[in-house]
């Protein structure tokens, strides 16, 4: 009785969201579907850093270089497949496929960096971690810059715009409902216990550096199609996008949205991208009005804007509603 | 609690007082710019913003173009490829600009290049010396063009002037590998100076940011180059060049354009006297052009010009040329104005527009004599 109400639970916002995102895109001028791109674009970066920051209590500040491993194979998937068209197909769909085949290999070849990255690192706690993280997005960002292949500092130019509206928002459904599921799941129980105390969760029986590693990989796979949608965005890939900056970036989102709530991050990404945005007018004083704003957050709800709570928590309780027991 | 609250408030009310008025009368044709004007290029912006500003104003004393007045409207991109990339889109959808002025760095203005090909809006870049700006592989981008010469020139001009004018037959290369600009003037500079039978004796890297240069100097110093080029930004050149004097080492330093900054000299504090830089103007030129530019400059901002200001100033003038000489205004013909461009009398030279969008034009070597850039010798192309 179980699974088919689970796999409808997973299938259901993808099968909702494609059309609604269609018609959406249609009335989208350039301008703000290229706003919407990008602040999609971080919700899924701040939402899959949430699986390591916020769920497993770790702390990870090298999510840029995740998203630069997922973009340049990408990069070099659609710009090695540019002009080939199979007989048969529309050149429409071709390119789709490719794009979506891209996104698929950008998205492993990134678990595969985080699963490397992971597997010595993550028997490290707080700082340490957060050390080995930042200094691995340093070491990616130089290979690239000396790799003449991955064109070195000026980086890919002339990359097909492939990332629509639908597709970077039907990367954040793909990534919401990951992360949900996860939290549900057996092994988002052992992340929250692992988060929660990790010398108990070891006693349990949690293999506690097994679990912190495949939150870490999945966490990577989707800074990867993070990275793939934004490289196809802007229609170049260059090392200068990837610094530690904007690492620190996801970060904030996180923080400000609250650990372990994934509506709060997702609204934190969504927020603040819309809020440097809007700011863009005032010029010089952007960035200081963007850090007064992250001050005062903090200063006045230390736990992020949700805590650890979800946005239907506030909700009242439907009667056809099973609210599921938290653990958190 | 209180004042915190109300602070980004009072912030954001600042913030948006400097707003421009709206000019009466007719639609203004707009200028959209994206420029760096925070992060740490923040110099690079700011200068471009005061060229164009100043060629706009100038040319709306005169009346305007076509009976119309000219506007500009800046956009941040805090030196990101990704902001430049929004900052544009939002310029030329949003704003509607009739032509897309920016930017200083390659790597920004490679963000910018593909939007303003696919609104059909011509977009010119005061200084972006990267040939990949206005030619993507074999093809050439239809609406970006550029007022600059590119990084193969400059690269061979330096190489030209060290074996020409410096007699120097041993260099040493310390070369940026995170900026595409520095890597790209190494190599040219490089290829330019063994082909005129000098050789390269070291070729170092560092990276921006860095604060030591000690480890890649002292392997510069056991080869005993007669000099050394750096073509990388001011700040680490800056650095550099004192970090070289306190080794003991007493070799001239090279560059480029990148050095073109007033916190140069500040930084260096003398350090760099004898050294040269190649540019694309500068303000000791006795020519009346340049004269006039610099004089209108300082007594609007009270300082002297740097290249990129007139750089900047150039992108602005020409393309406020080729919307008077287009039929009418918009993009397609502005554009074909702006590609039939030739013998326009800038600033920073006489510039042709080639069949690449790029200028064809001189470059000046500046030279530094106690601790500040004199106009040294032009080198045409």
């Amino acid at each position: 009785m179980r699974a088919p109400g689970l796999a409808l639970r997973s299938l259901l916002p993808f099968l909702l969201g494609l059309p609604a995102l269609l018609a959406l895109q249609g009335s989208l001028s350039d301008f703000w579907a290229s706003v919407l791109i990008t602040a999609g674009v971080n919700v899924i970066l701040a939402v899959s850093l949430n699986v390591v920051n916020g769920f497993t209590g770790q702390f990870s500040i090298g999510h840029a270089g995740f998203m630069a491993v997922g973009a340049y194979t990408a990069a070099k998937i659609t710009l090695a497949a540019a002009g080939w068209a199979p007989a048969g197909l529309p050149p429409r769909l071709a390119d789709g496929a490719v794009f979506l085949l891209a996104l698929l290999a950008g998205m492993v070849t990134a678990a595969l960096a985080g699963l490397l990255v992971g597997m010595p690192s993550l028997r490290l706690r707080g700082d340490y971690l957060a050390i080995v993280t930042l200094g691995f997005n340093e070491i990616i960002r130089v290979i690239i810059e000396n790799t003449a292949f991955l064109g070195r500092a000026t980086g890919l130019s002339g990359l097909p715009r492939r990332t629509t509206f639908a597709w970077a928002w039907m990367g954040v459904i793909a990534t919401v409902v990951m992360a949900r599921r996860l939290l549900g799941s057996t092994h988002g129980r052992a992340l929250l216990a692992i988060r929660e105390d990790e010398v108990a969760a070891e006693a349990m029986g949690v293999d506690t550096t097994g679990y912190k590693v495949k939150a870490f990989v999945v966490s990577s796979a989707f800074a990867g199609l993070a990275g793939g949608l934004l490289v196809h965005l802007i229609q170049l890939c260059t090392p200068r996008t990837f610094t530690f900056v904007k690492s620190i970036e996801v970060v904030v989102m996180v923080v400000l949205g609250g650990l372990g709530s994934v509506t709060g991050s997702a609204v934190a990404a969504f927020g603040l991208t819309l809020a440097l945005e809007g700011l863009r007018e005032v010029q010089e004083y952007r960035m200081v009005a963007y850090s007064l704003l992250l001050i005062v957050l903090m200063l006045t709800r230390p736990t992020g804007l949700f805590g650890t709570r979800e946005a239907w928590d506030w909700l009242p309780r439907l009667p056809w509603r099973r609210r599921p027991e938290e653990g958190a | 609690m209180r004042i915190a609250r109300a602070l980004p408030l009072a912030v954001l009310a600042l913030a948006g007082c400097p707003k421009q008025e709206a000019p009466a009368g007719p639609q203004p044709i707009l200028f959209g710019h994206v420029g760096s004007m925070t992060g740490n290029e923040a110099t690079f912006g700011d200068s471009t913003d005061k060229g164009i500003r100043l060629a706009v104003d100038e040319q709306n004393k005169r009346g305007g173009v076509k009976g119309r007045p000219l506007a500009v409207k800046t956009l941040d991109d805090q030196g990101k490829p990704e902001e430049a990339a929004v900052a544009a889109t939002r310029l030329l959808t949003e704003d509607k600009a009739t032509v897309l002025l920016g930017e200083v760095a390659s790597s920004r203005s490679l963000a910018m290049a593909p939007i303003a090909d696919l609104d059909k809006v011509p977009m010119v870049s005061p200084s972006s010396t990267n040939p990949r700006v206005t030619k993507d592989g074999a093809v050439t981008r239809p609406y970006v063009f550029r007022v600059c010469f590119i990084d193969p020139f400059q690269g061979t001009v330096m190489a030209k002037y060290a074996r020409d004018t410096m007699k120097v037959s041993k260099v040493a290369i310390l070369r940026d590998v995170g900026n595409d600009y520095s890597v790209g003037l190494a190599d040219y500079f490089a290829a330019k100076f063994k082909e005129l039978g000098g050789t390269i004796v070291a070729d170092q890297s560092y990276k921006a940011g860095d604060q030591d240069f000690k480890a890649q100097l002292t392997a510069i110093k056991g080869k005993h180059p007669e000099a050394i080029y750096v073509p990388g930004y001011y700040t680490e050149v800056a650095l550099i060049a004192r970090q070289t004097r306190e080794l003991g080492m007493q070799q001239p330093l090279m560059g480029g354009d990148g050095w073109d900054s007033s916190k140069l000299y500040e930084i260096a504090k003398g350090a760099l006297d004898g050294s040269a830089f190649s540019n694309h103007y500068s303000h000791e030129n006795p020519s009346p052009v340049i004269q006039d530019f610099v004089k209108a400059y300082q007594a609007r901002y009270g300082s002297v010009p740097d290249g990129l200001a007139a750089a900047g100033y150039d992108a602005a003038r020409i393309a406020i040329d080729a919307i008077q000489r287009a039929p009418e205004v918009s993009g397609p013909a502005i554009r074909d104005a702006l590609a039939a461009t030739k013998g326009f009398q800038g600033v920073t030279g006489v510039i042709t527009i080639d069949a690449d969008h790029n200028a064809v034009k001189p470059a000046v070597v500046l030279k530094i004599q106690d601790n500040a850039a004199h106009y040294a010798t032009t080198i045409n192309p």
